[in-house]
């Protein structure tokens, strides 16, 4: 049944959140510490679990794979819900420390791969 | 008239849905026709989106875009962080958990390499153009982090309310130059496999910046930079009013 993939993803999404926001809070951060990347282990394990059962089939995947193909529509919705006005009216200083730094990552980027091959 | 606009309202997420999926349409014709397919349709889908937030915010004065518009307030819903949270997850299915152990230590590197690049950057930048007092300087470099590390740090360390501003908007300029330029410069800076997309996860970190930007480079690689992505705001929150404000103010 694909409730099942649903609800798998649901409860990896559940879980990995909650470990974040209360590793924010032991770290005394007023944010989610690394939710989504602890969910995102989660479900992987749960589907390496899964496949070791044999409980894995089609149907199932099918139901996280709508998700997953959802992202970029969701991606282009919260482009479109950005506070681009404040971002383009802020004045120099703003468009100054907004962008150079990112421009310069951009190039730092090789280097940084170049380290991990060695 | 009443009738149409409650029912409207009753039903915002399914409209998100609708009018998500026509610019989409309209931004793959663009793409194919126009373009000849030299950026893809989901690069221009997200442009697009970007172009009518700013049309949105002009014409309401809201800060969240175009679902500022009473009718579209379901696109604000469809694109609002659990969504977004929710089907980031949901693309780590087709990640391999091995490749993400490997690369692991390449993303830790690069998740401190880029905090502190980023607010290094942005405290220099703020200092030159004459600002003094550490407190503000701090809240800026946190903003050039993500547009939640600044106003977080601003809080803590009491900066005036303009300077939490500023670094808001400082935070979100950097998210949407990210999702611009990564398309354009994903080939010439190697961003081309999962452990070069963790390193860049890391380094830039702006969670809707590197999803949005992956998305439109190669949705293969999202999750790979969400997994280091999703660290950096909240390690930016502890570091920067905290390490970083106290160096700060003992090199001034």
């Amino acid at each position: 049944m694909i409730i099942y993939g649903v609800a798998i993803l649901a409860f990896s999404y559940l879980t990995g959140q909650l470990c974040g926001e209360y590793l924010g809070e032991f770290l005394g951060v007023k944010a989610n510490v690394g939710g989504v990347g602890f969910a995102m282990i989660i479900l992987l394990l749960c589907k390496e679990w899964l496949q070791k059962k044999g409980w894995l089939d089609v149907e199932f995947e099918k139901g996280v794979d709508f998700w997953n193909k959802m992202y970029i529509p969701v991606i282009i919705a919260m482009s479109a819900s950005q506070n681009v006005k404040v971002a383009v009216s802020s004045g120099f200083l703003a468009v100054l420390v907004g962008m150079v730094p990112v421009v310069a990552a951009f190039f730092t980027l090789p280097y940084l791969i170049k380290l991990s091959q060695k | 008239m009443e009738i149409f606009e409650n029912f409207i309202d009753k039903n915002g997420l399914i409209v998100g849905f609708m009018v998500i999926g026509v610019l989409a349409f309209l931004s793959e014709v663009f793409s194919k026709k126009v373009l000849k397919g030299y950026l893809p349709g989901s690069a221009i889908a997200i442009l697009a989106g970007l172009i009518l937030a700013y049309f949105g915010g002009i014409i309401t004065n809201g800060e969240k875009g175009l679902s500022d518009l009473p009718f579209l307030k379901g696109v604000g819903t469809f694109g609002g962080s659990m969504f977004r949270d929710f089907t980031i997850v949901a693309t780590a299915m087709g990640a391999s958990y091995l490749t993400m152990k490997k690369a692991g230590w390449l993303g830790l590197v690069s998740l401190l390499f880029g905090i502190v690049f980023f607010f290094v950057f942005g405290v220099a930048l703020a200092w030159i153009w004459g600002i003094r007092d550490a407190a503000s300087l701090c809240t800026i470099g946190a903003g050039s982090c993500t547009y939640i590390v600044g106003p977080v740090t601003g809080a803590a360390l009491g900066a005036s309310s303009d300077v939490i501003a500023l670094s808001i908007a400082i935070g979100v300029l950097k998210a949407i130059l990210v999702t611009i330029l990564t398309p354009l410069l994903a080939k010439r800076v190697g961003l081309n496999n999962p452990a070069a997309a963790m390193a860049f996860g890391g380094l830039m970190g702006t969670n809707s910046g590197v999803s949005a930007g992956l998305a439109a480079t190669d949705p293969a690689l999202v999750p790979y930079g969400a997994v280091t992505a999703t660290f950096y705001t909240g390690l930016g929150c502890l570091l920067c009013p905290s390490l970083f404000y106290l160096i700060l103010g003992w090199v001034l």
